[in-house]
């Protein structure tokens, strides 16, 4: 067990992997001797050679294109987007291609590719280096998409993306890249596809992932002062969807508020407070709420604060869940 | 196998003025320095599956009008470039097509009914891409063109000996994708051969709407890649330069761009009326120079293809449609719950429940 950055967590899982299994290349832009502009990908050019872990011509399409068709013969590519809205060049790449191509084939074609990106704000980046794309990528049938809250999630969800049969996003919420926790290498101990209980709570659920699970924890502690014992579910994997965990919660919490950064409308938690209604509607003392971002652009630096979702926010709209009409806890 | 020479020119980066042909439009032999008449049984085989594969493209349209295919993309006119690139292929090098190359896949061995799996409509694919090393055909315009490059740079970090053969249209070389595709190529020299079939259209979109390039061909120059601009319905001459750009990649020398000049003869589709964007006489002109025709004239001048060869090959061509009518003409035999299987390696929890929802409603 050591202590570790996420960003820390991240080049080890990818070290690892590149030493379990020579089919593992790692390549996009800047992530040879550089490193990566987070550095990721730190040190693993020199360690597994330039064979192994390239720089790419400066193309995003090209970069999940060649992916696709290294995959095609026998690879498993893992590559780097640099930034969550330089990732949409390769949209069609990834929609009509690596999402279809063992639907197309009938199975016999699979395209086991990771695509990393980081993704989401609080850093104060500025424009197109900030976007939440999650929604995108959930919406495309035959993509996984996961997302690590902790360093330990970091490690092992990357090594399962990339032992995984199928094409993964693997998005890396940037702002939580230098939070540090313990991680533990190859003893990967929740299933790829399963959701968490980060911190047990009796009265609300709070459904987050990402950059958002940090937010969720400290406003769990902070709800504390308010009386509401705040349970805290991590999704970690967006697609395909842990119904069991979130809703075994929820039955048992009656009330929930989904948070994500991304922009409300027709965002990902449109699609978990319907399924959450849809199958705990007789557990539910309240409507399920979000607190996302606005229906905006990303904002600029400046600006970015009254866009995040942060404890307040989450506190007030815990407040909105109909507490008066019974006891609390009872 | 005939091989051609290879001056220096060939690899400089650009094309020649003149597209490079080995048979004149009536069938006399030309002499390019640059390329060698490919062997006599090469010439007979591409000539027996020309006719064949004619004869199939005249199928599959016929099967539309029967309702047995959804839709159609012929490639009558282009023979040359669907047979001829295919046959310079070996067993162990990838082609990568797009939707109007059904006639290279049977060429390639795949069945006829795998092939037209697509256009029935039973599936998305019909044939394993493995076992005949040809990937799904592309419908998203030169996106086949990265997964080629793809392929044959793992190729080469693997040690093998493959080279990725991909085709595209004219127009799809106006595509992003295709430019990142020839400087990725380049950057890592990849054994691979891009093959642009300029049959005149995209669509109805022509060519001067297209490119003001001299040719389509130059476009490789600006990425390094070394680009040959031949005559698409001469079948010795593209066997040629498929064949040397094949060999070229496979001994490490890189990337190739080939463009051949060719015409689209029937619609887009079926489904299409190319009355409302080109003029008859343009369509009469090109089938003055049709591909069959002229290696049949260069054979029979040369006394390797007499009228018992003729009548054979024809009729190898009328069992062959015979055989795709008889398959095409039995009901497809589709499963609904096979819908689910393929998404993922295994299907998800929620798509078991989906399963589960339609065979209730279907039970
Ligand atoms: C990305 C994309 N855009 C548009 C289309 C629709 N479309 C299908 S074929 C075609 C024309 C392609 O022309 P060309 O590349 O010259 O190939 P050809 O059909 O002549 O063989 C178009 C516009 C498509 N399939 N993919
Ligand atoms: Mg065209």
């Amino acid at each position: 067990m050591s202590t570790l950055s996420m960003s820390g967590a991240l080049n080890m899982a990818l070290a690892d992997a590149l030493e379990a299994d020579e089919r593992v290349l790692v390549f996009g832009e800047d992530v040879g001797p550089l490193g990566g502009v987070f550095r990721i990908t730190d040190g693993l050019a020199a360690r597994f050679g330039d064979r192994r872990v390239f720089d790419t011509p400066l193309a995003e399409s090209g970069i999940v294109g060649t992916a696709i068709g290294m995959a095609m013969n026998g690879m498993r590519p893992v590559v780097e987007m640099q930034f969550d809205a330089f990732a949409y060049p390769a949209f069609e790449q990834i929609t009509s291609h690596l999402a279809k191509m063992r639907n197309r084939t009938r199975g016999k074609v699979e395209v086991p590719v990771v695509i990393r990106i980081p993704y989401g704000g609080g850093i104060g980046g500025v424009e197109h280096h900030c976007d939440s794309s999650e929604a995108y990528y959930t919406h495309t049938s035959g993509l996984r998409v996961v997302t690590p809250g902790t360093p330990q999630d970091g490690y092992d969800l990357l090594r399962d993306a990339i032992d995984s049969p199928d094409p993964v996003i693997f998005l890396e919420p940037k702002r939580r890249y230098w939070s540090k926790g313990e991680v533990v290498a190859d003893q990967r101990r929740t299933g790829f596809d399963r959701a968490l209980i980060r911190r047990p709570g009796e009265d609300v659920t709070l459904i987050a992932y990402g950059p958002m699970v940090a937010t969720a924890l400290e406003t769990a502690e902070a709800a504390k002062e308010e009386g509401w014992d705040v349970e805290v579910v991590d999704l970690r994997s967006l697609s395909p969807f842990d119904d069991e965990t979130v809703c075994g919660s929820v039955r048992r919490t009656g009330r929930a508020v989904v948070v994500h950064e991304a922009a409300g409308f027709g965002g990902y938690g449109a699609e978990v407070v319907a399924r959450v209604t849809e199958r705990c509607f007789h557990h539910l003392h309240a409507p399920v709420l979000r607190v996302t971002g606005f229906d905006i652009p990303y904002p600029p630096p400046k600006l970015e604060e009254h866009f995040l979702p942060g404890v307040d926010r989450i506190l007030d709209t815990i407040g909105r869940l109909q507490w008066d009409d019974e006891v609390r806890g009872a | 196998m005939a091989r051609t020479s290879l001056p220096a020119r060939e690899r400089s980066l650009l094309p020649t003025d003149a597209p490079l042909s080995l048979l004149t439009k009536t069938g006399e032999p030309v002499v390019d320095p640059e390329l060698v008449m490919p062997d006599d049984d090469v010439l007979l085989e591409l000539h027996r599956r020309m006719v064949v594969g004619r004869r199939f493209d005249t199928q599959a349209t016929a099967l539309t009008r029967q309702g047995r295919l959804a839709v159609y993309p012929s490639s009558r006119g282009q023979e040359a470039c669907e047979v001829g690139s295919v046959l310079a292929l070996r067993e162990q090098d990838w082609l990568f097509p797009t939707y109007r190359d059904s006639v290279a896949l049977v060429t390639r061995g795949v069945p006829a009914v795998e092939t037209l799996t697509l256009l029935q409509g039973g599936w998305h694919n019909g044939y394993d891409p493995h076992e005949h090393r040809v990937a799904p055909q592309c419908t998203p315009l030169a996106t086949n063109t990265l997964h080629a490059v793809g392929l044959a740079h793992a190729a080469k970090l693997k040690g093998e000996d493959t080279v990725a053969l991909v085709l595209v249209g004219d127009g799809a070389t106006s595509e992003g994708d295709t430019h990142e595709a020839l400087n990725f190529a380049a950057v890592w020299q990849a054994p691979v051969v891009f093959l642009v079939q300029n049959n005149g259209y995209a669509i109805s979109v022509p060519m001067s709407k297209q490119n003001v390039a001299p040719s389509l061909a130059h476009k490789g120059v600006g990425y390094g890649v070394p680009s040959v601009l031949v005559d698409g319905n001469d079948p010795a001459a593209l066997y040629a330069v498929v064949r040397d750009a094949v060999r070229v990649a496979a001994e490490g020398g890189g990337p190739t761009l080939i463009e051949a000049i060719t015409y689209r003869v029937e619609a887009h589709t079926n489904a299409d009326d190319a009355t409302r964007y080109r003029d008859a006489d343009e369509v009469a002109a090109w089938l003055d120079r049709d591909p069959v025709d002229r290696i049949e004239a260069y054979l029979t001048a040369r006394g390797l293809l007499d009228d018992a060869r003729r009548a054979t090959v024809a009729a190898e061509a009328e069992a062959y449609a015979a055989s795709v009518r008889e398959v095409m003409n039995a009901d497809v035999e589709v499963d609904p719950a096979e819908l689910f299987e393929h998404v993922y390696a295994e299907p998800t929890r929620q798509l078991r429940e989906q399963a589960a929802l339609l065979a209730e409603e279907l039970a």
